[in-house]
């Protein structure tokens, strides 16, 4: 089959693979019919996170039909199309028993700080992602889900991470009528963030960035009010001004490990990958939320130390609430979303580019050129 | 205002809000919120067992020390190999997730284990591009200059070191092996 891999740092290329087997009995083989290349890929691609092995297929976030089954598989048959979402879990350890499907213990033998996540290195379980004609989905009777039939493939795409991890930062968020938001990031998830806050009773939604086009998509898409970080002389002071000098209720990093606007920050932790990640935005959340206030963190950060300003944090009392999204939890709910026409997760897909080209894919989504916001793979066998 | 005890006004009253926003307060009550509560125990649908099955394992597979045991799944791409895969495996072995020697020896392998990967790439029929690999031609097909310029981002400050972190050490290679090759001729 064909399959992207890696090749070291800012390098990937398309090579002939095996196409996976059954290695346990409640397996399956997919077919992918689309992927979409995350942010957080970006941090794999740069080299940032550790244990990223040359010859590994990156992709978290896919459909496809299954191929094959593993004999103890009850729920789902060859030919089903299937949402798969990012997480692996078993649904039987003490931590899926409880709902932290993005925590299992049973998936993820390189690590206990982080459960398993298709094709995010071995630091998170050594698994091949959906980059690919086929993956391998361990515990076929707990993740996938079969599509519903009036979901088209690529709004089921970006529910198998985007617009959960979105809405569910938003959730983090604790969020109660009239608050007011504030969204480090547009990208993708940011944008899904400032939305799905909307929905939990928002009364104020501003979104920071220094991409013009991303912020006009959070005006469009997300209703939001917006700023250039660049424009302003001290980002969090204009936040202050704007809200009565009092600060946001809640904010939210959706911005992560990569975040610009320290440059010192930027190339300690995304060139020199001295730090887990650039905590600018976590700093600048903790900074312009009030005092009391919540700040919920959905960006993603590798296992090293980050420079966070916790003293801040501290003084000011904050409820600080982080982590990967459980995504099948979010599902029911946000296909009701889907369905009232409140949400359409599609609308922010700016490319679709084919299997063969994942390279520039790569290039073109992490030197944001051509207003890429987000781009999907298309398989050759889709 | 902070100073007063009254919560600022965020000048849109509810129906306003409504009649803007498609969906407004749809989740205004949070028991319909799916991760509230969250630490609730309950049965995941699709389990039917207590533990799950065990994975064969084909070759041994390095662990955090954090674990009792291998888990009962996990990922077979890529097993440690070479220079790099011995460093990973001391990694594995000496040091728990709470050190900072376990993660800096692990992304020191990967770049030891991108250099192995790149040599010997070159004894195959399908040696590295370090150029096409970059995906560099979208610059010519997708706007690169206008992309970046009068646009102002943050980010084109520190791009400019992006050719230098990835052509530099095949430059720094190229030229070690020319000066390599220059010494053997002159003896
Ligand atoms: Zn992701
Ligand atoms: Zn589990």
């Amino acid at each position: 089959m064909r399959a992207m891999v890696y090749r070291g740092p800012y390098k990937i290329r398309v090579e002939e693979k095996d196409v996976p087997r059954i290695e346990h009995p409640n397996d399956a083989v997919v077919r992918v019919t689309r992927a979409a290349i995350c942010g957080s890929d970006l941090h794999l691609y740069h080299g940032m996170m550790p244990d990223t092995r040359v010859g590994t297929t990156f992709g978290h976030e896919f459909v496809g039909v299954v191929e094959e089954v593993g004999p103890s598989v009850r729920t789902l048959s060859p030919g089903d199309r299937v949402m798969v979402p990012f997480n692996i879990y078993c649904g039987s350890c003490w931590f899926c028993a409880r709902g932290l499907y993005s925590n299992c213990h049973n998936v993820n033998p390189n690590a206990t700080a982080v459960g398993a996540i298709y094709g995010y290195s071995h630091t998170c379980g050594g698994y091949d992602g959906g980059q690919a004609e086929f993956v391998r989905v361990p515990f076929a009777d707990v993740g996938p889900t079969v599509v519903p039939e009036w979901m088209d493939d690529e709004d089921a795409v970006l529910l198998t991470d985007a617009l959960a991890t979105g809405y569910f930062g938003a959730q983090l968020g604790d969020i109660v009528e009239g608050d007011v938001v504030v969204v480090f990031g547009a990208g993708p998830v940011g944008l899904y963030a400032a939305k799905s806050a909307w929905l939990m009773g928002a009364g104020r939604v501003i979104v920071i960035d220094h991409l013009e086009y991303r912020l006009e998509k959070a005006r469009t898409f997300a209703h939001a009010e917006t700023y250039n970080f660049v424009e302003h002389d001290d980002i969090v002071v204009h936040l202050k001004r704007i809200t009565d000098h009092l600060g946001a209720d809640v904010a939210i990093d959706a911005a992560g490990a990569e975040a610009d606007g320290s440059f010192m920050q930027h190339v300690t932790a995304a060139k020199l990958k001295l730090q887990g990640g650039s905590p600018i935005a976590l700093n600048w959340a903790i900074d312009a939320v009030r005092k009391g206030g919540t700040v919920s963190v959905i960006g993603a950060y590798g296992p090293m130390f980050s420079a966070v300003k916790f003293g801040d944090a501290l003084n000011k009392g904050l409820t600080l609430r982080m982590n990967q999204c459980p995504v099948k939890r979010q599902w029911p709910r946000l296909f009701e979303h889907i369905r009232n026409g409140y949400l359409k997760p599609s609308d922010i897909v700016t490319h679709r580019i084919p299997l063969e080209h994942i390279n520039e894919a790569y290039h073109i989504f992490s030197a944001k050129l051509d207003g890429c916001i987000k781009p999907l793979i298309v398989p050759n066998a889709a | 205002m902070a100073y007063t005890r009254q919560r600022p006004s965020t000048g849109e009253s509810p129906d306003e809000l409504r009649a803007r926003i498609p969906g407004w307060g749809a989740d205004l009550d949070p028991a319909d919120r799916p991760s509230v509560p969250k630490l609730q125990l309950h049965d995941v649908p699709g389990v039917d067992w207590d533990f799950p099955e065990r994975q064969p394992e084909h070759q041994p597979r390095e662990r955090s020390i954090e674990h009792a045991f291998l888990t009962p799944v996990f990922g077979t791409t890529c097993p440690p190999r070479g220079l790099s895969g011995a460093v990973r495996r001391l990694a594995y072995r000496r040091y728990s997730e709470g050190r900072a020697a376990h993660w800096l020896l692990l992304l020191a392998a990967d770049r030891v284990d991108a250099w192995e990967n790149h040599l010997r790439s070159f004894a195959t029929l399908r040696p590295d591009n370090p150029i096409t690999e970059t995906g560099v031609r979208s610059e010519l097909t997708r706007g690169g200059w206008s992309s970046r310029f009068g646009r102002k981002r943050a980010d084109t400050a520190h791009q400019l070191l992006d050719p230098v972190i990835v052509a530099g050490p095949w430059v720094a290679v190229a030229a070690a092996a020319l000066v390599a090759a220059k010494r053997a001729r002159r003896r």
